[in-house]
């Protein structure tokens, strides 16, 4: 009994020096020390798990430069990552962009690469003023939400135009089918705009079949488009589904060629596609044998960090950080009264509204920066206009094909 | 009409896999009056206990058949003991409740499953590895089948051909019918009841995991919420069968596989998940015991 008596104070205590140390620890971490804070998100696991890896792998090359560079400051501020899994959903992109908007604080976000992700974070960010960076989200709609989207890549018009160009005159191709997944902002777009440019070129879409992401079984869609005989499918999915219908379509007999967008662009493509994927094209935003130096001088980096190839989703991201990082430095230099708003310790107040508006303006006046994936000048719509690339793939290899130029 | 007879194929193939799920719930169902919401979770602990089974045997680098037969015995070996505690642990003590108890517990039972999956194997998805490399074979002009394909069938048909001869002709089997028509009159005559529903359980789910393996094998991509989906179907199959009825649940699958190949053929794809529930309530408006299944009066 008497134990007990002095016990009750003593774990009350214990209870509030906890909560205090807590409190402690937070203000450390987030409100102590003066830092930029930089948001990505994406999907670390899920369907396309690899997307949001390579994301996360290409800002931390960014993020490791940086810190060879300049010892990881950027103004004097050291740049600290905050990284969010959206387990590639929708309403969980919106959820991750919330939280490092109003919890962390983020003077940027970098992600995502499926447009109809990007396209649930967007209108969070372009309310809240916070500029966002999609490296490789192709939708045209991703970057019509406001100012204050951006993004690293081309489009999907582009993006169509180039495989029913490449259909037409390096295959010769006539008569199409399509395959697309019909839950998909990015597939639905893209199957429209190559079947715009490919009718256009005097092709002809013969059938039009679909499917939904997770779905198992492709046999009949394959079937109904066999009957057509067409002389190749256009798949504009990602690379789970497209791997999976891959065999599907070589186990029917359907030994003409697969052709898709950057959505195919893993490594798990040929893991699941296996000798069924060989001989298939996509579009693509670099192919890894480019005699391009700075391209080259990231895989060389990419390489000693992860000790494995990056795929374009990872250069773009890290385009995407050093653009970012770019703007911000421009602006240390130039503005400095004006870049202490994007200090942690400046959250929430009228100094960081007006450095987050002059960064939106920086990041929109990038011209002609020399990335990994190409020359990047963003556009009054905010788009970056280049090439893209035709990847074949070969005996299990992802081998350059073709350049076309917009 | 060569595609038609291809897209029976696909669907022939595929409604085999359901007809293999369907007949746990069904088997459970006859014996315990119990619709095991968590039967198609073992369905996708089937694949996932086939990949490591692979792993263990090393089956990917230089594949065999022998091999393929050994993952899939050890899966649906594997998988029978979950069943088996899954019985032990969360049905067992509910058994005297009502039957929303129990319901709701293979609820609880099924969200565990899944959500203990994401935690264990991750949520982004795996490649199961090619254990029988892919032939075509043709069978027709036009109409091809995969030798993968035919093993589906051809281990369903095995599989649900053993099952019959089973439950028709050995102690057990005729133990399991006595169980299903009464647990009191069963006891009475000397049958462990406790015994026969473990072993109904363990059965279930080798069929199962078997169901999960051999989709694998032919679609190799598996993740911790595969089953959910095939798991609703194939209890659609099983009352469109007529629920407690083994051919029943056949052919239920059956029906099941060609309909949704069918649709997705030659209306839309996207009416290819409704078409299961159409499915079920035209069967419950018309025939609501199933196309096997006898009407019972109850007694008040």
């Amino acid at each position: 009994m008497k134990l007990r008596q002095w016990l009750a104070p003593v774990a009350a205590l214990a209870l509030v020096v906890v909560a205090l140390a807590g409190c402690g620890g937070k203000g450390g971490s987030g409100g102590g020390a003066n830092e930029i804070v930089v948001g990505v998100y994406g999907s670390m696991t899920g369907n396309d798990a690899t997307f949001g890896q390579s994301t996360k792998g290409g800002v931390e090359v960014a993020l490791a430069d940086l810190v060879e560079q300049a010892g990881g400051k950027i103004g004097g501020l050291p740049v600290r990552l905050v990284v969010e899994d959206d387990q590639g959903k929708a309403e969980e992109a919106a959820t991750a962009a919330q939280k490092l908007i109003n919890q962390d604080q983020v003077v940027a976000l970098l992600g995502e690469v499926a447009s109809s992700r990007s396209l649930a974070a967007a209108p969070i960010c372009q309310a809240a003023g916070v500029p966002m960076i999609s490296p490789s989200s192709t939708n045209p709609k991703v970057t019509q939400v406001g100012d204050r989207i951006f993004r690293m890549c081309f489009l999907d018009d582009f993006q169509g135009l180039t495989m029913a160009r490449f259909a037409v005159q390096n295959l010769g191709l006539k008569r199409v089918a399509i395959l697309k997944d019909v839950k998909s902002d990015y597939s639905v777009g893209l199957a429209q705009y190559f079947t715009d440019e490919f009718v256009k070129l005097g092709g002809t879409v013969v059938v039009e079949q679909a499917y939904t992401a997770g779905d198992q079984d492709f046999s009949a869609q394959l079937t109904a488009i066999k009957s057509k005989s067409p002389d190749a499918i256009f798949i504009p999915g990602y690379y789970t589904e497209v791997g999976l219908i891959a065999r599907t379509a070589r186990q029917q007999g359907i030994t003409v060629p697969l052709l898709g967008g950057d959505g195919w662009e893993s490594e798990k493509l040929i893991e699941i596609g296996q000798d069924a994927i060989n001989g298939a094209y996509y579009s693509n935003h670099w192919a890894l044998d480019m005699p391009d130096t700075n391209l080259q001088a990231f895989l060389t980096k990419y390489h000693a960090k992860y000790n494995s190839d990056p795929d374009a989703i990872g250069g773009l991201a890290y385009d995407a950080a050093r653009v970012l990082f770019a703007a911000m430095e421009k602006m240390a230099t130039e503005e400095p009264a004006v870049f202490a708003g994007l200090g942690s310790a400046k959250a929430g107040t009228p100094e960081r509204k007006a450095a987050l508006d002059r960064l939106r303006d920086l990041i929109a006046a990038t011209q002609n920066y020399a990335g990994v994936t190409g020359s990047i000048t963003l556009d009054a719509n905010r788009n970056a206009s280049k090439p893209a690339v035709v990847i074949e793939i070969k005996g299990g290899k992802k081998v350059y094909n073709t350049t076309i130029h917009p | 009409m060569s595609t038609f007879l291809q897209q029976l194929v696909n669907g022939v193939t595929w409604g085999s896999v359901y007809a293999l799920i369907a007949l746990g719930y069904t088997m459970v169902y006859g014996i315990l009056r119990l619709i095991n919401f968590a039967h198609g979770d073992i369905y996708m602990l089937g694949a996932f206990m086939g990949l490591y089974a692979s792993r263990w045997f090393h089956a990917a680098e230089n594949p065999s058949p022998v091999k393929a037969l050994l993952v899939l015995l050890t899966s649906m070996l594997l998988s029978a003991l979950i069943g088996m505690l899954i019985e032990r642990l969360a049905y067992k003590p509910v058994r005297k409740s009502p039957r929303l108890s129990a319901l709701i517990t293979a609820i609880g039972v099924s969200l565990l499953l899944e959500n203990g999956g994401v935690l264990v194997f991750g949520a982004d998805p795996k490649f199961f590895p090619q254990l029988i490399p892919q032939k075509t074979i043709a069978l027709l002009p036009g109409v091809t089948v995969s030798n993968q394909q035919l093993i589906v069938l051809v281990v369903s048909i095995v599989l649900m051909f053993a099952l019959r001869m089973f439950v028709l002709h050995t102690r057990t089997g005729k133990a399991m019918q006595a169980v299903s028509h009464n647990h009191m009159a069963a006891s009475l005559m000397g049958i462990s009841v406790d015994r026969i529903i473990t072993i109904t359980f363990m059965i279930g789910s080798a069929l199962a995991a078997a169901a999960g393996v051999l989709v694998a094998l032919q679609s190799p991509k598996i993740e911790p919420y595969m089953g959910i989906m095939p798991g609703l179907k194939a209890f659609v199959a099983a009352v469109l069968g007529g629920i407690g009825n083994i051919p029943g649940a056949v052919v239920g699958g059956l029906v099941m596989g060609i309909a949704e190949v069918m649709v997705t053929g030659y209306l839309s794809p996207t009416y290819r998940d409704a078409i299961a529930f159409v499915l079920l309530i035209v069967i419950l408006l018309v025939r609501p015991a199933g196309i096997f299944g006898k009407a019972v009066t109850e007694k008040v």
